[in-house]
């Protein structure tokens, strides 16, 4: 059980700051959602808090523990980073991709054993892909490309999982089947940030939504009270009203 | 498992292209004689007549020194194409092939002795290395893989200028030939005295690969990949560059500058074994030196004259790849 908290962090390039007074919990078993548009520094802000950039000021904690102060090995055993699925350059197999998890729990010197594999295999049954493990990473189609990157997080058994737009590129059935996937990890303890563009992932998996805008302040609270028709609209710039269907989904109309 | 069995065969192959290297050639040695000769010699015996003089002065230290360059290209370039995530890498894309070829036709030009070409070749590689990542860390803090390749073009583009330059100025009936031999690649002459002065240094660079190489597969994934999963990218970055330059810039020193081999053999590793590094790291090494062990017996018996090793590995080398991109193209990229 990790938390993932951030106090008065400020983030940026060589420097120059693009955006400060940045405060943020992730406790264990919850999803928390960040909302921005494009360019507004999401990436920025998740790659201060995977420590691959510094911090302007402020300090990311892992488990009351600075995370400037720990080793790459200790920060990975942590938290895990599902980038956005991208092909590469190898064909690697899926399996060979989630035994790279495996990589912070493993000697300088070692290469992953049998043991390893069997942790791996268990991450693809967990996400329903035990069958994709022989199968060509570059050769699989992009849901399953992100499904095996989210094993990958699994099999690095780190309590917390920062996800850069899991659903991006992805078409309604896969999207669908991610987002609950996702949930699922949640409620089995894991601490969860993901980035998205649609206000609608919030409302359906998260229980905090953060949200980094130029004009306004960094803010981060329940998903009500923070993905409003007035804040949606402020934020992505145009007027947008945030309605109940019958059914009792919100949906965001513009 | 397929693997394991791939590694046997490739060592299969390796003894097969030694002995036959052994067995060919002017003096022809009946493969049963070679291992006859080799046994008694292991045996404490000492050497009796031709055969022994011809397999143990001649024959075997060309052959030692063609597998040791044969493995260390490959494992170069292997280590490279990881690291700069890209298969169409070659061990000299950061210039150090040219940086030893400068240091060795400058030593050429001013007519010193074999030992100290080959100690300028080396120097000039690892120099021109140096220059290429003080380069690129002056220009972008050096954490840029794209600024590395891009400095290591220009300053191996100035390299290959001064080298043109130092033919104009060479003597064109003396020492002109022997630079354009050198540029070219041999190992005819190589002596086991050069082969014991590169071996240390090659292992020194080959045994940090080895006992890295889960890590230098993750490389492959990209720089911030590599770090979220728990590797210190920038301090493996450097021990590669470290390990890779002092491998090549040792074995050219002795063998000359010799293309395609470290951008072809971990090609051809990986349809065999995979993109694993700790998989394609030893099948690049025993196919590399299988392969050009054949090369340079190829070498020296194919025709009446000693064929340069980076002519044959050219005419070798692009039909190969050729055929591998035709493959490609068919079907996933190798």
């Amino acid at each position: 059980m990790s938390t993932l908290a951030a106090q008065g962090l400020a983030i940026g390039y060589g420097g120059r700051g693009i955006g400060e007074g940045i405060d943020l919990a992730v406790p264990p078993g919850s999803i928390t959602c960040l909302l921005g548009p494009n360019g507004v520094g999401k990436t920025t802000l998740f790659k201060t808090l995977l420590g691959l950039l510094p911090p302007i000021a402020g300090t990311v904690m892992l488990d009351g523990a600075d995370l400037s102060h720990l080793s790459r090995a200790e920060v990975a055993r942590r938290i895990a980073y599902v980038p956005q699925a991208q092909a590469g350059e190898f064909a690697y197999t899926v399996l060979d991709l989630v035994v790279m998890g495996r990589t912070a729990h493993l000697g300088a010197f070692a290469a992953p054993r049998a043991r390893d594999a069997e942790i791996a295999m268990a991450a693809l049954d967990a996400l329903g892909i035990a069958s994709l493990a022989e199968r060509d990473a570059m050769r699989i189609s992009g849901g399953q490309r992100q499904l095996a990157l989210i094993a990958r997080a699994l099999a690095q058994q780190a309590g917390v999982i920062i996800m850069d737009e899991p659903t991006a590129s992805l078409d309604l059935g896969n999207r669908a089947m991610v987002l609950k996937t996702i949930r699922g990890l949640a409620q089995e303890g894991l601490a969860i940030l993901v980035s998205t563009h649609e206000p609608e992932h919030a409302f359906a998996m998260a229980d905090q939504a953060a949200i980094l805008d130029r004009q306004a302040p960094f803010a981060c609270g329940p998903v009500d009270t923070m993905l409003t028709s007035d804040r949606l609209s402020r934020l992505y710039g145009l007027p947008l009203v945030v309605e109940r269907t019958p059914s009792g989904h919100r949906v965001v109309v513009a | 498992m397929r693997t394991a069995s791939v590694m046997v065969l490739l060592g299969a192959a390796l003894l097969v292209a030694v002995l036959a290297a052994a067995s060919v050639g002017p003096y022809r040695i009946p493969p049963a004689d070679v291992i006859a000769a080799l046994a008694r010699r292991l045996m404490g015996g000492t050497a009796v007549g031709t055969v022994d003089t011809v397999l143990f002065q001649i024959r075997l230290p060309r052959i030692l020194a063609a597998l040791l360059v044969g493995a260390a290209l490959s494992a170069a370039g292997a280590a490279y194409q990881s690291l700069f995530r890209n298969p169409l890498v070659s061990p000299d894309i950061l210039g150090v092939s040219t940086g030893a070829g400068l240091g060795a036709v400058a030593g050429i030009l001013l007519g010193l002795p074999v030992g100290a070409i080959q100690f300028l070749g080396f120097g000039g590689g690892l120099a021109t290395v140096l220059v290429v990542i003080l380069l690129a860390r002056s220009l972008r803090g050096g954490g840029d893989v794209l600024v590395l390749v891009l400095a290591g073009i220009v300053v191996g583009a100035l390299a290959g200028a001064a080298i043109s330059l130092v033919k104009v100025l060479a003597d064109p009936y003396d020492q002109l030939p022997a630079i354009t031999f050198w540029l070219l690649g041999s190992l005819a002459g190589t002596k086991v005295n050069d082969v014991l002065a590169i071996l240390p240094v090659v292992l020194a660079g080959l045994v940090p690969l080895v006992l890295l190489r889960w890590r230098i597969g993750v490389l492959s994934l990209g720089d911030d990949e590599a770090r979220a999963l728990g590797v210190e990218v920038v301090r493996l970055r450097a021990i590669v560059i470290a390990a890779a330059t002092l491998i090549t810039a040792s074995v050219v020193a002795i063998s000359g500058v010799i293309g395609w081999v470290g951008l072809m053999m971990p090609h051809m590793a990986r349809l065999l074994v995979g993109p694993r590094f700790d998989r394609l790291l030893p099948a690049s090494i025993l196919l590399g030196a299988a392969f050009m062990v054949a090369v340079d017996t190829l070498a020296r018996t194919a025709a009446r004259i000693e064929i340069p090793l980076g002519v044959l590995t050219a005419v070798i080398g692009g039909p190969i790849f050729v055929w591998l991109l035709a493959r490609g193209r068919r079907r996933a990229v190798p």
